[in-house]
């Protein structure tokens, strides 16, 4: 069924194919030359497309590292950084922007990794708190949460970081009002926001003496 | 909660967005910060995801030669709070800005996403065949309607979700929609749908058009601006009660004035009655008195949400004398 529908959907078909949308979305420079299903050129601008369910090719780039692989459209970017790149780090809480658990740098800014497609995040920047370490060395935030005891369960932490660490990128010396707004969009539930707050203040401190 | 099956496009023009657009069942993608989560809940469902999110010529925010200022579709609501043009001659609209969601959304949702999303009404955004969803029933009437509307509301009493939309029809700014056909220019205030005139509709956008950019008319001396809300928490949350004021004084006296509130009705609410009565006026505590409760005159609370019609008067009054010494 699925498939006849496909075929007698010329839609798909004319130069905007799957494997259009593979090579204009994975090869970069190559997209203006590569050819389509049927064998002709495809035109320069021509829209990406990905047919419902069907898997497409994703090159993402995350923390420093391009990575290929086959995603579906309605793939979020938690769910591949989670499952296919094993990155475990962003959390899965709510799936719906309220909670913060899932928070990443997308080109250096703190987003809900839960509401972002894996196709939106082409050509981005991805950064998840893994990418934070240097070898073994925890990064300023990271230190400070530890030292301020920033924490209960945890579950939370991951976000807050990349949070906080977004929040520090452009405001490396926030006030404590800075610091709650920049923090708003990442929920505790085991309340450890004094600490988490503190955490913060120490670690925009650290960041200016390295 | 999974995500149901899409297919997803992401055209280079908009030209191309609006071809993709006539395929039955479409849906456009800007920020996909409230589309996801519809989608996601099954609140609708799409045959196609529509991104616009590459359309550079969306995404300026500029200085037009009338004074005039375009704000690109896709401008983001964080760019809104920090662009050096809105804060300077639209104060209200950065502050309202601000107060849109978390950093994290604000990064990611778009102004004309803030514009076009859908309400938050728990029965609408759960298991409930609502009016709102072609349902024969408003969940909310004998429910918990605590957050629900207390004016403008008729077969469904949704409150308008967006903190922008208020400033905007405070600002008297325009929307330009462009389709197949031809591009319209039409006032932020005649944007959105009250249930009497579609239940289903939330604004007058057909299925096909994209909302193209905002347009605010040129900042005037002696013209004072501001956006408050109050929300039942500290941290993100949507606006129980919130009001937008656009305030032209001459000579110490009100010359004009837009009062819009938000968490009000299912549309950002204007208020004539309060702003005929402080217009030609000095602020003092009698005429904004009178005006707070001009603006609850016609309200029309339900079992759990009479508490908003002090909360608003408590709000317009607060507001209004912060402008006493202007
Ligand atoms: C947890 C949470 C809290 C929030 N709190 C607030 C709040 O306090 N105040 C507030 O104002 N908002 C709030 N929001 C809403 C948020 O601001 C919007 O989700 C966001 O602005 C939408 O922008 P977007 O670009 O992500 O839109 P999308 O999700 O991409 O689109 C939203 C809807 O608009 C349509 N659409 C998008 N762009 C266009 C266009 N250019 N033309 C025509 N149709 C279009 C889409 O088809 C879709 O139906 C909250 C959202 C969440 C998830
Ligand atoms: S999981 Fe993304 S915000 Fe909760
Ligand atoms: S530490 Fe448990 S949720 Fe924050």
């Amino acid at each position: 069924m699925e498939k006849d529908r496909k075929v007698s959907n010329g839609q798909g078909r004319k130069g905007i194919s799957r494997r259009g949308f593979i090579q204009l979305v994975g090869a970069g420079a190559l997209a203006t030359t590569v050819v389509g299903d049927l064998g002709k050129p495809l035109p320069a601008a021509a829209a990406e497309v990905a047919e419902k369910g069907e898997m497409v090719h994703v090159s993402l780039q995350v923390n420093g590292r391009r990575h290929r692989f086959k995603v579906e459209p309605r793939w979020s970017l938690l769910d591949v950084l989670r499952e296919k790149l094993g990155l475990t780090g962003p959390k899965l809480g709510c799936g719906r922007g309220e909670c913060g658990a899932c928070t990443v740098l997308i080109d250096g800014r703190p987003r809900y990794a839960c509401l972002t497609l894996v196709l939106e995040a082409e050509g981005k920047a991805i950064t998840t708190i893994e990418g934070l370490l240097k070898g073994d060395e925890l990064s300023p935030v990271q230190k400070a949460f530890w030292d301020n005891d920033a924490m209960q369960c945890g579950y939370c932490t991951p976000g807050q970081i990349m949070a906080a660490e977004g929040l520090l990128r452009v405001n490396p010396n926030p006030s404590i009002e800075e610091i709650r707004l920049g923090m708003s969009g990442n929920l505790c539930r085991c309340g450890s926001y004094a600490h988490i707050f503190k955490a913060v203040e120490q670690a925009a401190k650290l960041r200016r003496t390295i | 909660m999974t995500m149901p099956n899409f297919s997803y496009v992401r055209p280079k023009s908009l030209k191309e967005t609006f071809s993709h657009l006539s395929a039955g069942n479409a849906r456009i993608h800007a920020g996909g910060t409230d589309l996801l989560g519809c989608l996601r809940d099954g609140v609708f469902t799409a045959e196609k995801v529509v991104s616009i999110s590459q359309l550079d010529e969306l995404k300026r925010v500029e200085r037009l030669k009338d004074g005039s200022i375009r704000i690109g579709a896709l401008a983001t609501v964080a760019e809104l709070t920090n662009h050096e043009l809105v804060k300077e001659g639209y104060p209200a609209l950065a502050q309202a800005a601000l107060e849109v969601a978390s950093p994290q959304l604000r990064n990611q949702g778009t102004i004309g996403g803030n514009l076009c999303q859908k309400p938050r009404c728990w029965y609408y955004r759960g298991e409930f065949h609502c009016t709102r969803k072609g349902g024969t029933r408003c969940f909310a009437m004998a429910g918990e309607n605590q957050y629900h509307c207390i004016l403008g509301g008729r077969g469904c009493y949704i409150v308008h979700p967006s903190d922008i939309a208020p400033a905007l029809v405070a600002y008297g700014a325009s929307v330009e929609i462009a389709g197949a056909g031809e591009t319209r220019k039409i006032p932020v205030e005649k944007l959105f749908v009250l249930p009497e005139q579609g239940i289903t509709k939330e604004t007058i956008l057909e299925p096909g058009e994209v909302l193209t950019a905002v347009l605010l008319p040129p900042a005037e001396e002696g013209f004072h601006s501001s956006y408050r809300k109050v929300r039942a928490r500290g941290s993100w949350d949507f606006a129980l009660a919130g009001v937008a004021l656009a305030l032209h004084f001459h000579e110490g006296r009100v010359a004009g004035a837009r009062i819009v509130l938000s968490g009000a009705a299912p549309i950002p609410w204007r208020c004539p009655d309060s702003e005929k009565i402080i217009t030609g006026q000095s602020l003092d505590d009698d005429i904004i008195a009178r005006a707070a409760a001009a603006a609850m005159r016609q309200a029309r609370p339900m079992q759990h949400n009479e508490y908003k019609i002090e909360l608003f008067k408590g709000l317009i009054a607060e507001e209004l004398a912060a402008y006493k010494r202007s």
